[in-house]
């Protein structure tokens, strides 16, 4: 009982992980019908941006929301100069401008900064908190925590502030909210800066245990695809819940289930795309899209 | 006016000069012109599905895989020649494609792309799990074949490579002397539609489902076809090989070569071969960064890729030739 407590903890702290990643898929996609495959690499480089700033000499924390600014600002100009010029072009376009994004990212990484593994700090205790008899990481705790404090900014900045209803009045109807004068295309661009920076957080929550390398957030990307397919493309609550839900299952699995282990890892997340993706297309909180003809 | 285009005479020249590429070029160049070949197989097969009939596939490198590991295991195991490996390689992928394909039906556009995405990923672990069949990490180790004594008894004697060479431009005009038929009537036609638009396709009577699965199978038979010829002409298969790189760069290929051009092919495959040889003397990590640049420029500028520029090009020279001929 006391490894299940464990390993659902730990779960819920990778689960919050994909949560986040899965949370700036979603919020793009809602905003412009694009899934960005660059996602996990946009993330990556944000962590070595913050590792920089570490290197530096700069404290934890002020590193960590230098990063997060500098990965809003990043997104916003990604979407100004490279995804807007196919705005409005076929899916294929689009799907291969983010192939092309994930590609640059990838190997400007492994340029810069070589491909070996770098140790990345974790701002929390070294030793493990008790409960009774039952042992939690601090950095799985502390992990969720954050993770759960941005979530939840994110979520009064959308439910209370004038900017985030004209973000979510721009993604469901723009042309209405051009009408009202609403500059939908910044809106986009904001929400691909809000996703850069969900990415950062999930990027430098994960580094610790991961340790930091060019290939980090590919594995992260794939579960952070699983979980927002499992909730839903169209969810926000959806890929929170999902992300969790994977986590969770990921890590009971890997314990529970002999022949998986690690080394199967993407394959399970493989396997739960397509099987949701075929049982149930619209997720478990998704609306299912009815298209005009 | 001769009743013959100028790309016949075109082709005909290239398949010419690719005869006599052997005697020209050292055993190291040639061999690269054998990877060159392969590619442009795995890169129509793939341009089927995704330049032809519009579904993106980031995840061909798995049926590269297979059919690379269907050769390897077949010549190893079994000890069966390796001309043999490839119709079998063939018929395993397209079997393959066509039951990916067939869940794939359900899924729209960007949903395929995802799948595809994660099977890329998923497929040098699960290559390393099934251990038993596939050597693990460690791979298999083949021989490469010799030319047969036939070649020597003409008084024609034809080192390895340049046995394989021609071998591999067999293949290679065997299966676009298949694919042009077949992309230039009727089933072609179908594709493009139910590529543009399906709903009209169907009400056209064509079978979507079926064209759609099948398209899927025989797109994965030929980057089948080319991963049993690359475990042969390298003579190593190793997981790790078949990563998500690979996957990319076979989508890279295809939209730099041409979308929907069987020539495409060629190019894509001269880009995806050469250009990270010349980007290396810059940086180790310069090839990717190049490929990703050009893959967002083309997008942009040139959307049909070196295909679509050379067929513009020419057009151009032919109006502006019949306009100067009228005044």
């Amino acid at each position: 009982m006391d490894i299940f407590l464990q390993q659902v903890v730990s779960g819920l702290a990778s689960g919050s992980i994909y949560a986040a990643l899965a949370l700036a898929l979603v919020m793009i996609y809602e905003a412009t019908d694009v899934v960005n495959f660059a996602q996990g690499e946009m993330a990556m480089f944000a962590t070595y941006i913050c590792w920089s700033l570490l290197d530096a000499g700069m404290p934890y924390w002020g590193a960590f929301f230098a990063t997060l600014a500098i990965a809003f600002v990043g997104g916003v100009l990604i979407e100004r100069t490279i995804i807007r010029p196919v705005e409005n072009a076929p899916i294929l376009a689009i799907v291969i401008v983010t192939i092309g994004l994930l590609v640059i990212f990838n190997s400007v990484a492994n340029w810069i900064y070589t491909g070996t593994q770098k140790p990345f700090p974790s701002p929390f205790p070294k030793e493990p908190i008790k409960f009774g008899e039952i042992v939690f990481g601090a950095h799985d705790l502390g992990q969720i925590g954050v993770t759960l404090v941005v979530l939840l900014c994110i979520f009064l900045f959308f439910r209370f502030t004038p900017l985030g209803l004209a973000m979510r009045a721009a993604a469901q109807n723009p042309v209405s909210s051009r009408l009202v004068g609403i500059r939908v295309g910044w809106m986009l661009a904001l929400g691909w800066g809000l996703a850069a920076l969900f990415g950062a957080v999930a990027g430098i929550m994960v580094a610790p245990n991961l340790f930091l390398d060019p290939n980090m957030m590919l594995g992260v990307q794939i579960y952070a695809f699983a979980a927002a397919t499992l909730g839903g493309f169209t969810s926000p609550v959806g890929a929170v819940v999902g992300g969790l839900i994977v986590g969770v299952v990921e890590n009971l699995v890997g314990t529970y289930v002999g022949f998986i282990g690690t080394e199967l890892k993407f394959t399970v997340a493989l396997a739960l795309i397509i099987v949701v993706l075929v049982v149930k297309p619209s997720g478990l909180f998704g609306r299912s899209v009815v298209k005009r003809v | 006016m001769s009743a013959r285009k100028p790309s016949f005479y075109v082709m005909v020249a290239a398949v010419t000069i690719a005869c006599a590429l052997p005697f020209l070029l050292s055993n190291f160049r040639l061999f690269q012109f054998t990877q060159v070949y392969i590619y442009a197989i795995a890169l129509l097969g793939l341009n089927m599905l995704t330049g032809y009939n519009g579904q993106i596939s980031l995840g061909h490198g798995a049926f590269f895989a297979i059919g690379a590991y269907v050769a390897a295991i077949m010549m190893d195991r079994w000890e069966i020649g390796y001309m043999w490996t490839i119709p079998v390689a063939a018929v395993v992928c397209l079997i393959a494609g066509f039951l990916f394909g067939l869940p794939a039906l359900r899924l729209e556009g960007l949903y395929l792309a995802l799948a595809t995405f994660s099977l890329a990923l998923a497929v040098p672990q699960i290559l390393k799990y099934f251990e038993h069949w596939t050597g693990g990490s460690q791979g298999i180790v083949l021989t490469k074949p010799e030319a047969p004594a036939f070649f020597t008894g003409i008084g024609l004697p034809l080192n390895p490579d340049q046995w394989l060479y021609y071998f591999t431009l067999a293949v290679l005009l065997l299966l676009f002397w298949l694919a042009v038929n077949l992309l230039r009537g009727r089933v072609g036609r179908a594709l493009i539609s139910i590529r543009d638009n399906h709903i009209a396709a169907q009400a056209t009577g064509i079978d979507t489902a079926l064209y759609k699965s099948l398209t899927f199978g025989v797109s994965a038979a030929y980057t089948g076809v080319a991963g049993a010829l690359s475990a042969v002409a390298i003579a190593y298969v190793a997981p790790d090989s078949f990563n998500l790189t690979l996957s990319i760069n076979l989508l890279i290929g295809v939209v730099i070569g041409g979308l929907a051009s069987v020539s495409g092919a060629i190019y894509g495959a001269l880009f995806i071969q050469f250009v990270p040889n010349w980007a290396q003397d810059m940086s180790k990590a310069a090839p990717g960064a190049i490929f990703g640049v050009f893959l967002i420029v083309f997008i942009y500028f040139m959307p049909f890729g070196i295909a679509g520029g050379l067929q513009r090009l020419w057009a151009w020279w032919l109006r502006r030739r019949r306009g100067s001929s009228n005044t």
